[in-house]
Formats: structure tokens, C-alpha cells, sequence
């Protein structure tokens, strides 16, 4: 039983003075990915041909490798700033919070490396 | 982690007492509400009472009345002005957080279901614990601070657009309807300062003779505080005078980010 007055309670430890970044970020990283997604897709669409070849050769072009890195980097930014958000509303252990939140973090981080390391991979060593 | 289990006290007894109507009544409406004596060992249940619609005033806060009067005067809840500006009888009438005293049992189709506003510790029956709900309005400085002394001769001068924009967020009357509507508030109410108290803080950011926006903008400007909101916009849809909390919470956070560029 805490004798600590309501408004003591509310007060806490004050404002993160945080969050800002964090509210900016994820609408960021939206317009990205409603701008790379259906470029990604369309461009799919117009290659026809999607044998592996083709493929390779479709990442290996300068833009594309580009944008596709963007892609991937968008995808997994605003995934964890979405998780994140998602843990901190349901997750009210903060030892189980911390750890879920690292666990994602760098599961998404994993992922993100992974696929812009592959696609320079593509774009640089160029044979198939 | 989450928590999966509900707490005993939340588990409700669907059957409860049964008031019948007196014989002889025409209009019988039934009225279903939730009870909770705090000295009882007995978890919450639900009464129902039936009410002569012939001797009975038009609202929800009319049947309460009737109902603690004439019926079971143990029936437990807050009213007081019964014209919709004092807030007391908030409550959750057929599903939607709104107070008794303006909502008519005749817009309701069939049995009138009672609870107390969501998500709140319960102190009997219909009324709810509203103290950190209070705390959190108190922690926004719902007054006017100033730098400037107050002329020596005259008001704080204020042009007629300038009031106009705090005319609608001051007419909040705190009954806190739209915060125990918002599921962002139900998980983090000890952290999250909830839609009332984001509308107060509002009105007094963008009120032109206040010099403490910045500062105010400051206490805000945490994941918790004021970034919970995820514009579920129940908080709108809930206020009984037709507020709207969640477009202030996204002007307070459009004005956060403006003072970064």
C-alpha cells in the first residue's frame, strides 16, 4: 500500500521529453513504404518473366538496388516502431517489456541487415 | 506480461434480484443495472427493475431516481444538476459511456443495461473511483500562468478569435466519459494522461494570454503522457457535449513537432 498522493503518483518521474521522434519516425517511414511497396510490386508485375535470372539481373540495375534497399529498411523500421507500441500498450512487466522489446529489435535489425547485405551482394559480385 | 485473468470482482452474476412491476402499471420498461456493495463479500450482479414509464420523467436519470426512491433505496449513483453540465452521472447507458440526465430510455430499444464507466475501480453500484482521473487534470496546470504582470488598470486583453478557439475545449465538464471510453487509457491510465486531461492541457496551450505553452508542451512530450493516443477517437464519439479530444491531442502533437523545425 503506497500513502503517495494521487497527484504524487501522476507526476512520477516527470516527462521522457521523447516520443516526438519516435510519432515523426513511424509516419516517415509510412509515406516510404506507400510510395516503395506498389513500386515494388508494379515493377514485379511489368518484369513478366520472374525466373531467377531476370530477377538477379532487375536488382542488380542501380535504382532499383537503391529503392529496394530503401524498401527493406522502411519495412523493418516502421515494424519495430509498430511493435514497439504494440508491447508498450500490452505489456506491463517492464523487466518483460525490456526483453520482448530487445528480442524484437533485434530480430527486425537482423532482418533489415540481412536483406539490404543481400541485395548489395546482388548489385556488386553481379554474377549469377 | 499481460495479464489473462480477470480479477474475481469482474466476473459478474447475470442474475440478480428481480423487481417486478406494480400491478396496474401500463408503459414497463425494464431496467437492467449493475451492483456492487463494497461491505459484501458477494461479487457484482446485475438487478433488474421494472418501471412504469406512465409516472416516470423521460430520461435514464429520471428511471435512477424513480427506481431509489420508490423501489430499492440502496440503488447507489452520482447525479446532481440533471441538465448535463455538472458530469456527475456519467455512466455506461446500452453500451456508450454518456450521462443519465441527458440520454431518454426511449432512444434505447429494449432493456436499459446500466453499468459504471469502464475500467474504473468500482466504489458501489454505479460509482466509480475517479481519483487519478482528478489527479491527472491537477497535473496539467489547468490555470492561466503568466510572466507578464496583469495590467494594473484592466483584463488581460484577449481578441474575440482568440477566445473563440478555447470556447469549445472549455466547455469540457470532466465526467470523464470519453477517457473510460478509450482503450489506450484502459491498459495505461497510470501513465497515460487519457483525453480530458489532454483536452484541458490543450485549452490552455493554445490560449493566447497563457506564457507557459512551452513549458506545458514540455510536461507533454512523452511516449506515455500523450503518445498512447493511437486516434482511436472513441474520446469524440463518447462526449456528451459533442467534444472532440482526440483532434486536440493530434494539434498538441502537431505543435511538438513544429517547434523542432
Amino acid at each position: 500500500m503506497s500513502l503517495r498522493s494521487p497527484l504524487g503518483k501522476v507526476l512520477g518521474a516527470g516527462a521522457a521529453k521523447e516520443g516526438a521522434h519516435h510519432w515523426w519516425a513511424q509516419r516517415i517511414s509510412a509515406v516510404g513504404l506507400v510510395l516503395l511497396a506498389p513500386w515494388f510490386l508494379l515493377s514485379l508485375i511489368a518484369l513478366g518473366d520472374l525466373s531467377y535470372i531476370n530477377v538477379h539481373d532487375w536488382i542488380a540495375a542501380p535504382v532499383n538496388t537503391v529503392l529496394l534497399s530503401l524498401l527493406v529498411l522502411a519495412v523493418t523500421y516502421h515494424a519495430y516502431l509498430g511493435l514497439q507500441v504494440v508491447v508498450e500498450d500490452y505489456v506491463a512487466h517492464k523487466g518483460i517489456r525490456l526483453l520482448v522489446l530487445l528480442v524484437i529489435k533485434f530480430a527486425l535489425l537482423i532482418m533489415g541487415v540481412l536483406g539490404i547485405v543481400s541485395v548489395l551482394r546482388i548489385a556488386f559480385t553481379g554474377n549469377h | 506480461m499481460a495479464q489473462f485473468s480477470l480479477p474475481a470482482n469482474s466476473v459478474v452474476n447475470p442474475n440478480g434480484n428481480v423487481h417486478k412491476a406494480p400491478a396496474g402499471a401500463k408503459d414497463v420498461r425494464s431496467f437492467s443495472i449493475y451492483r456492487f456493495d463494497p461491505e459484501s463479500k458477494d461479487k457484482p450482479r446485475i438487478d433488474t427493475y421494472e418501471v412504469d414509464m406512465g409516472s416516470c420523467g423521460p430520461m435514464v436519470l429520471d428511471a435512477l431516481i424513480k427506481i431509489k426512491n420508490e423501489i430499492d433505496p440502496s440503488l447507489t449513483f452520482r447525479r446532481s444538476c440533471r441538465e448535463g453540465i455538472c458530469g456527475s452521472c456519467a455512466m455506461n447507458i446500452d453500451g456508450v459511456n454518456t450521462l443519465a440526465c441527458i440520454k431518454a430510455s426511449a432512444e434505447i430499444k429494449g432493456t436499459v443495461k446500466i453499468y459504471p464507466l469502464p475500467h474504473m475501480p468500482v466504489i458501489k453500484d454505479l460509482v466509480p473511483d475517479l481519483t487519478n482521473f482528478y489527479a491527472q487534470y491537477a497535473s496539467v496546470k489547468p490555470w492561466l500562468q503568466t510572466r507578464t504582470p496583469a495590467p494594473p488598470d484592466q483584463e488581460r486583453l484577449q481578441s474575440k478569435e482568440d477566445q473563440e478557439k478555447i470556447d469549445r475545449p472549455s466547455a469540457c465538464i470532466l465526467c470523464a466519459c470519453c477517457s473510460t471510453s478509450c482503450p489506450s487509457y484502459w491498459w495505461n491510465s497510470d501513465k497515460y494522461l487519457g483525453p480530458a486531461a489532454l483536452l484541458a492541457a490543450y485549452r490552455w496551450i493554445i490560449d493566447t494570454r497563457d506564457e507557459a505553452t512551452g513549458e506545458r508542451l514540455d510536461e507533454l512530450e512523452d511516449p506515455f503522457r500523450l503518445y498512447r493516443c493511437h486516434t482511436i477517437m472513441n474520446c469524440a464519439e463518447a462526449c456528451p457535449k459533442d467534444l472532440n479530444p482526440a483532434r486536440a491531442i493530434a494539434e498538441i502533437k502537431r505543435k511538438i513537432a513544429e517547434r523542432k523545425q
